[in-house]
């Protein structure tokens, strides 16, 4: 499938005026033509509009198809570009190594920090590799190792989540996956290092919320996050896997709404279009964001940061206390 | 003496048999009829086979705590609808409905109480709420009930049913999470125990943050204990599930329990237990 066939409908009006535009681009070259290069810059400013507009008013369910678009960068696809010197380390001592979660060493900036990142792979072969990003126990276990690892050096943590949740399956629930997502939860919890987290597609669920209780939490502009699936929502509430755009409607789990609950601290936009029409940019505007933000946190002692953190998830939550 | 003096109901699915069978009525275990007296004084636990059927959660006081000794705690919170949230039916009238079937303001009933003359703090789901569905009012009520506990200096034991975090407040739920861990956490390095105690059904968010984040796990015989339910796990897989897989029994095998205790021993085992950590 060529790039152009993996465009979502939604993105189609876009592909036709860049289209355009190269077509008269070609001709003027060829011609000479002054008028064209008029109907040129026209055209250019139409399409800024045109994808400005697009990302504005997008739906729940087209921002989740964002989120899974097939040329999406992923979280290392963005982290090669980010981060110097990326090692990774594997394994989790007990069981084996799980390829749907990386932990590497890695450079930002000049500062040593511990990556995580979920790896959903490309083609057919790397996405079975990789259990299309669906971590078990093992990962998680391999997390909470490195984690700790980090910690005892004093290296700051940031994880990229991107996955549709941790795998539900024979041999997850034999090794424990739900105790091992609260301890990884409880760990991240007292971690006395900075940590930043940031949702750069799916954010699904408890395999997400695993690696991402950290000092600072944000969303790619066109991220989810989301306590089911919206499938999985509207299977059982919809009654048909099928209603999934009502479900992802319903859910609010787009990264506006995740910042207006008060679930995350805020929103790293996207390039015009999506993070798939520029992975650079998108990188870079996620490598800024790191950057001041690790500065930010890395100022705080470790009382104060650990306290916060704690109060921050503490207040999550809407509820009425009657009179009587 | 008579225990159950002021249970006004009974689970939905034995509710369900009565209808057919008048005083009798059928094990979900075995099958077998039993007089409902008979069930009703054996603690809902079948005389023949010793399937635990499902009781709601008022009962567990009157099972685990000394009489009169509960007190309850945030009785005025409720969930609202934070997310205006419909699909075939409102939030708001699936919360209405709920109140009403179940009696009770919330999937969860938190407090303190006396075990043994030990002074305790209790949290107690209802799955007649809504399937014991974790929402921001589950979520508060543990947290605070736990922090509570904390500063009080009380041992806390967690009685969890549950089909896990409550879809209609979206991320919400999902954040309660990290938010009841983390209290639990801190009870635990103030040297303090934590006990939970999971019942049929205990899944998905409830079973993966504060249920399995104790000092302690114990299930009831055959309770159905997961982080993802088996249907959604036939599904992904596409091929049936070994027998007794996610039960009580089979999770002990497993290592991720440290017992499985009948319920009309949980009381005395809850005791034995503290008397190893005071």
């Amino acid at each position: 499938m060529s790039d152009k066939e993996k465009l979502l409908d939604f993105e189609k009006p876009i592909l036709e005026l860049e289209t355009r535009i190269q077509e008269l681009r070609s001709a003027a070259r060829e011609g000479g033509v002054e008028s064209l290069f008029k109907e040129i810059s026209e055209l250019e400013v139409k399409l800024v509009e045109a994808q400005r507009e697009l990302t504005e008013r997008l739906t729940a369910w087209q921002r989740t198809q964002l989120a899974r678009h097939a040329l999406r960068p992923g979280a290392f696809d963005l982290a090669t570009r980010i981060f110097d010197d990326i090692l990774e380390l594997h394994g989790d001592r007990s069981f084996g190594d799980d390829a749907a979660i990386n932990v590497s060493m890695a450079n930002l900036k000049g500062r040593e920090v511990l990556l995580l990142g979920h790896i959903k792979g490309r083609e057919t072969n790397e996405r079975v590799k990789h259990n299309f990003g669906m971590a078990h126990p093992e990962g998680y276990r391999k997390v909470i190792r490195l984690i700790e690892f980090a910690e005892s050096f004093k290296k700051p943590v940031i994880s990229l989540i991107d996955t549709p949740g941790a795998y539900p399956g024979i041999g997850a629930e034999e090794r424990g996956q739900a105790w091992v997502i609260a301890d990884a939860i409880e760990k991240f919890m007292k971690l006395e290092v900075p940590t930043i987290s940031v949702v750069v597609g799916e954010g699904g669920s408890g395999g997400a919320l695993a690696v991402g209780v950290a000092d600072r939490v944000y969303m790619l502009e066109n991220a989810i996050y989301s306590v089911i699936s919206p499938e999985g929502c509207a299977s059982i509430l919809f009654r048909d896997a099928i209603r999934a755009p009502e479900a992802a409607a319903a859910m609010k789990i787009t990264a506006r709404h995740a910042e207006s609950l008060g679930v995350i601290d805020g929103i790293i936009e996207e390039p015009p279009g999506g993070a798939h029409r520029d992975w650079d940019d998108t990188a870079k505007r996620l490598s800024e964001r790191l950057i001041s933000s690790l500065e930010e946190i890395s100022k705080m002692n470790t009382n104060e940061r650990l306290a916060k953190r704690y109060e921050k998830f503490r207040k999550i939550g809407i509820f009425h206390e009657a009179e009587s | 003496m008579n225990w159950f003096q002021r249970v006004r109901y009974r689970s939905r699915r034995i509710a369900k048999e009565e209808a057919v069978t008048g005083l009798w009525t059928k094990c979900l275990g075995c099958e077998t009829m039993l007089p409902k007296n008979e069930l009703k004084d054996n603690l809902f636990v079948c005389t023949v086979c010793g399937y635990h059927h499902r009781i709601p959660a008022r009962q567990w006081i009157k099972l685990l705590l000394d009489p009169n000794t509960f007190e309850e705690h945030d009785v005025r919170m409720i969930s609202c609808d934070p997310l205006e949230f419909v699909d075939e039916k409102p939030y708001k009238i699936r919360l209405d409905e709920s109140r009403a079937k179940a009696q009770e303001r919330d999937a969860v009933i938190t407090g303190y109480g006396d075990i043994d003359g030990r002074k305790i703090a209790i949290s107690i789901m209802n799955f007649e709420f809504m399937g014991g569905s974790m929402g921001s009012v589950v979520g508060e009520k543990i947290a605070r009930l736990t922090e509570n506990a904390t500063r009080d200096r009380r041992h806390l034991v967690i009685v969890a049913t549950s089909g896990g975090a409550r879809m209609q407040e979206g991320i919400l739920s999902l954040m309660q999470m990290a938010k009841t861990v983390g209290a639990i956490s801190k009870h635990k390095d103030s040297g303090l125990l934590s006990i939970s105690i999971l019942t049929d059904p205990t899944t998905g968010g409830t079973t993966a943050s504060f249920a399995t984040a104790t000092n302690l796990i114990i299930a009831e015989p055959g309770a159905l204990i997961a982080f993802a339910g088996p249907r959604v796990i036939e599904q992904t897989i596409r091929q049936k599930l070994p027998q007794g897989f996610q039960r009580s029994e089979f999770l002990l095998g497993h290592g991720q329990l440290d017992m499985v205790v009948k319920r009309n021993e949980m009381r005395k085992t809850l005791i034995r237990i503290f008397k190893f950590v005071d």
